[in-house]
């Protein structure tokens, strides 16, 4: 039997996953890809909840994320190319511009 | 039968977000992300989300990642990023910090398990459709209208906004 915990736990393992690529990676496209992972994980959430109770506004929100996770690829890949011309790399220890 | 399907969804969305994370090669990477979004989509489909699971191949697998890797493809590495090794970052707080994400998630699981709350008793709001594409559109056009134009406005700003940044000089 599949109950809404099983579907919450894959969730948070993805989610985790996710985490960990952003935090421990420093290919800045690789941490691109585990934000995608993360709002993936959000997404399965919103699904199994809208199963759960019959309900299929939790799948509209899925499709707004799905949106923004769009735009959002869209213009950090923007950036990521940008800088990519001024600097000549995509290592995020060497981005380093507005921190000091 | 759902059940062993959706442990298998499971194993291969977990396995292949691993490899997302893991591998060093990022066209490599980029792969092994589509396939995770594939199999994401299947268990849409197993949730009885058949429409979401088409948009999930199309804007996902088919749009998203031919961005990434268009840019991977952009960005030639003569150098490998992680080569450069900065002696400040710790990677070790890095995995410490998803330990404690993870405890905490843990934590709220165990408690839900131990102490479920009660049932959600939430009307569904069902179209005068029938089927899971239909009852999505409606409500899409109907209750979700007006957030439905701002998430189109905001995938033109974004576009433009891309579009601008990539952009040598305009």
């Amino acid at each position: 039997m599949i109950t809404p915990t099983h579907y919450m736990l894959l969730s948070a393992a993805l989610f985790i996953i996710g985490v960990i690529g952003v935090m421990v990676r420093r290919n800045i496209i690789i941490i691109f890809m585990s934000i995608e992972l993360i709002l993936n994980a959000v997404n399965i959430n919103l699904v199994a909840f809208s199963a759960q109770l019959q309900n299929n506004i939790g799948q509209v929100f899925a499709i707004f994320v799905i949106a923004v996770a769009a735009a959002e690829a869209a213009v950090g890949l923007g950036i990521i190319l940008a800088f990519y011309r001024n600097k000549e790399t995509v290592n995020i220890d060497e981005m380093n511009l507005l921190k000091w | 039968m759902y059940a062993i399907a959706f442990y298998t969804l499971a194993a291969f969305i977990l396995g292949f977000a691993v490899l997302v994370v893991s591998t060093k090669d990022t066209v490599h990477s980029v792969l092994f992300l589509v396939l995770d979004f594939l199999f994401v989509a299947a268990l849409y489909v197993l949730m009885g989300a058949p429409f979401l699971g088409v948009i999930q191949v199309l804007v996902y697998a088919g749009g998203i990642v031919v961005l990434y890797l268009f840019v991977v493809m952009l960005v030639n590495l003569k150098r490998p990023p992680e080569a450069h090794q900065d002696p400040h970052r710790r990677t070790k707080l890095g995995f410490g910090l998803a330990a404690a994400v993870l405890l905490e998630l843990g934590v709220i699981a165990g408690y839900g398990m131990t102490r479920p709350g009660p049932a959600l008793v939430v009307p569904g709001v069902v179209g005068p459709m029938a089927g899971n594409t239909e009852q999505v559109g409606w409500l899409l056009y109907t209750s979700y209208l007006i957030p439905f134009e701002i998430a189109s406005m905001l995938l033109l700003v974004a576009m433009i906004g891309a579009i601008v940044l990539a952009k040598r000089e305009l």
